[in-house]
């Protein structure tokens, strides 16, 4: 008898039930040909799609309002595809690749291998195409950035002053509250500035945060642009005028007697102190405060006799306290300062001995030797009919209005702070006066810049040698500032603020 | 010539019948329509018996036999017996067996001259086989399925076993069974064989899903053809190919 080896067992060979090819048998006991006419696992799968794209930016929309960059035949691109395609999540993807398409045809192709259990055991693999059609959309910053040729309401901002000092606060307060982030555009113009928007409502949205931070007041007008006669729509272009008051920090004003009575007494020859929402003002002969609120004023104007350019050097002779007499129904009187009398020269004259005396409200401040910013209002040719009206013998010589710390270069090389800024078009800012006075300001007065972020300066290293020069100045405290940190891209030109250690003074 | 039909919208006929030579045996509950397909076929040759074992219609898996006998499982009521007993013709013999493993149909399949059966049946009950149906039995499993009376179909003309048999077990049961066959499928696709197809030397019916392929190796394996062949392929052909060889 022989042995016979038993073989590898051979699986035999079956007839298609439906076709009848010779086929292995299988658990649907069909050829691949009749499984695949019989079962298409596909069908619930979107076969054609839509992609959006930015044509200025070359960037893909990922639904609903994402904009990625995507090269042809990236990652990043498949990714957004097979997120498109609906559908997927019932069969098991195993492979997903790109089919090549010319460049320009605007049709992007993805080849998927996906798997479904279509039987008891029986698993079936299918490869498709699936074909996506790019459509041409822009995207809102493309958007932003061209419709700023083309806006719809428009928002101007004045103040008759020779001076910016009044806007750069203004370009703070309006960075710190985002006021700004759907306007189209910022232009500077000789005396103010103009926002342009796309819509009238983000416009009045913008003049209705002026007219809570600064004083100022505001009118309305229209233009017609075109008229739909069958639909009866009217297309205006709306412009918005807001004129700011015209006093400014660190000027002298005279107020009309009325007005002066109604404040509580003060005196009619005053220094405004600063400008927030409202006109803050203190009498030098008696430090007397007192506020004008934006519809008071524009009741009954008063003008600067004069501005913070016009303002002279004097130094200071003499101090003295003074005596004021207090009446009954007075206004309030400001703590934070010293009625002083003062022999002050001018810094002209220094040496002679021609010396001028005042009352000023900075008596606290004031050391023999300092030089101090004033006005000399009887050397001075003011018009203006408050002051005509005054009896002239009531009228203080000189005024004075602020101290001088150091000068200019000194005090900007001490500065370890800086400031953000909106991406207004006009000439470098940074040097000019006016902007070295603002920060000056920011400096001395500690309740003006509540409202305004401080950023640290990382370019100015601190110095530890003439740490005792700086111990006069006034200085802005570490804890007050924010780290600067830019984050994404603008295109107005400032990044994401991260909220640093601020704590309140 | 392969015929289609439906047991009450059932494709798997096999369960609910059993052709063999000598008799037809069908459940009972079935519409007209059913037993017209059988008695057309069957009627003048050979008697279609409607029974039930044991109160179930599905008489086809419980019962086995051939031209020789029929067995029943010990479940069948003497009622049922005896109306078998009346009806089949009085050259079958009719046993009921005692056997743990009852339903019949599914655990051996025969023709009229050789039987295989599930490899765990009783001794006994394979001796019954023996005397009843005049077979010889074989224990054997097809594929690596026990159950052979489900996946495997024998007549005296060929068999029809599971599609997943290998070809070297093909091979095996085909000697042993000294019939020709093949593995296929019925009732589109489908493995249960003996549910879906019931032959005998010259009739078949199969379930209404079977595809015309599925039909094609039926009708081929257990030569069941319309058209009366040939002498030239019977008689006459071992005395050519003697000649030409």
């Amino acid at each position: 008898m022989e042995y016979i080896t038993p073989g590898q067992p051979s699986i035999g060979v079956i007839l298609c039930c439906d076709c009848g090819a010779q086929i292995q048998p299988n658990p649907t006991n069909r050829c691949i040909a009749c499984i695949r006419a019989r079962n298409d696992i596909t069908e619930d799968i979107n076969k054609q799609g839509t992609l959006h794209f930015c044509r200025a930016c070359e960037r893909y929309l990922d639904p609903p309002n994402t904009w990625i960059l995507a090269p042809l035949e990236s990652k990043d691109l498949l990714k957004l595809c097979l997120r498109k395609i609906r559908g997927l999540n019932k069969v098991r993807l195993i492979d997903a690749g790109f089919a090549w398409t010319e460049p320009h045809s605007k049709r992007i192709k993805v080849k998927l291998a996906v798997q479904k259990e279509i039987q008891e055991g029986a698993v079936l693999q299918q490869d498709f195409i699936v074909e996506f059609v790019v459509i041409g959309q822009m995207c809102d910053d493309c958007h932003r950035i061209e419709a700023k040729d083309y806006w719809r309401a428009i928002v101007q901002v004045r103040q008759k002053t020779d001076h910016k000092r009044t806007f750069y606060y203004l370009e703070q307060l309006i960075m710190k509250h985002r006021a700004h982030d759907k306007t189209l555009g910022i232009k500077s113009v000789h005396e103010g500035l103009d926002f342009f928007f796309a819509t009238e409502p983000s416009a009045k949205h913008l003049v209705d945060f002026f007219s809570s931070v600064v004083p100022c007041r505001w009118s309305q007008s229209k233009k017609l642009i075109s008229h739909d006669i069958h639909s009866n729509i009217y297309n205006y272009k709306y412009t918005y005028s807001v004129e700011l008051v015209p006093v400014c920090k660190d000027s002298i004003v005279c107020l009309p007697k009325k007005l002066a009575h109604q404040l509580g007494g003060i005196g009619q020859v005053c220094v405004v102190q600063r400008v927030t929402n409202n006109i803050c003002l203190i009498d030098p002969c008696t430090a007397q405060l007192a506020e004008v609120s934006s519809s008071v004023y524009w009741r009954s104007p008063f003008a600067s006799l004069c501005t913070s350019r016009r303002l002279k050097e004097f130094v200071v002779m003499e101090t003295e306290d003074a005596d004021v007499n207090y009446f009954t129904g007075q206004g309030q009187i400001s703590h934070k300062h010293q009625v002083a009398e003062v022999w002050v020269q001018r810094a002209s004259e220094l040496g002679t001995d021609k010396m001028i005396f005042c009352r000023t409200h900075l008596g606290n401040l004031l050391n023999p030797g300092d030089t101090v910013l004033g006005f000399e209002l009887g050397q001075s040719n003011v018009s203006d009919t408050n002051i005509d009206a005054m009896n002239q013998d009531h009228l203080p010589d000189v005024v004075l209005v602020r101290k001088i710390y150091a000068d200019k270069a000194t005090r900007n090389r001490k500065r370890r702070w800086k400031l953000r800024h909106l991406g207004v078009d006009e000439d470098a800012s940074s040097q000019n006066r006016d902007y070295t006075d603002f920060l000056e300001d920011l400096e001395e007065d500690t309740q003006f810049r509540t409202n305004i972020n401080i950023y640290r300066d990382a370019s100015k290293q601190p110095q530890d040698g003439t740490e005792s020069e700086a111990g006069d100045l006034p200085q802005i405290g570490l804890e007050e500032m924010l780290e600067d940190l830019h984050i994404g891209s603008d295109p107005t030109g400032e990044g994401e603020e991260m909220e640093g250690e601020e704590m309140g003074e | 010539m392969a015929v289609r039909c439906q047991f009450e919208g059932s494709n798997e006929i096999g369960v609910f019948s059993k052709l063999t030579n000598a008799y037809c045996l069908v459940g009972i509950g079935a519409t007209a329509n059913f037993y017209s397909v059988f008695e057309e076929q069957l009627s003048e040759t050979i008697p279609v018996i409607y029974s039930s074992i044991a109160g179930c219609r599905i008489v086809g898996s419980m019962v086995t036999g051939n031209r020789h006998g029929l067995l029943v499982p010990s479940t069948t009521t003497d009622a049922e017996l005896q109306h078998l007993r009346d009806h089949l013709p009085d050259k079958v013999k009719l046993q009921r067996v005692e056997e743990r493993l009852s339903a019949l149909g599914n655990v051996v399949v025969c023709n009229d001259y050789v039987a295989l059966v599930h490899p765990d049946i009783d001794r006994e009950t394979e001796e019954t086989i023996h005397d009843i149906l005049q077979v010889e039995v074989f224990r054997h499993t097809v594929g690596n399925n026990v159950l052979v009376g489900s996946y495997a179909v024998l007549s005296n003309q060929g068999g029809l076993v599971h599609p997943a048999t290998p070809t070297q077990e093909q091979d095996e049961l085909s000697m042993l069974l000294q019939v020709p066959l093949v593995a296929g499928t019925v009732n589109r696709g489908s493995n249960a064989l003996s549910a879906g197809l019931i032959v005998n030397d010259w009739a078949a019916f199969c379930g209404f899903d079977t595809t015309a392929t599925e039909l094609n190796v039926v009708e081929s394996i257990f030569k069941i053809s319309d058209t009366p062949q040939t002498a030239i392929t019977t008689t006459m052909r071992k005395a050519l190919i003697d000649s030409l060889a």
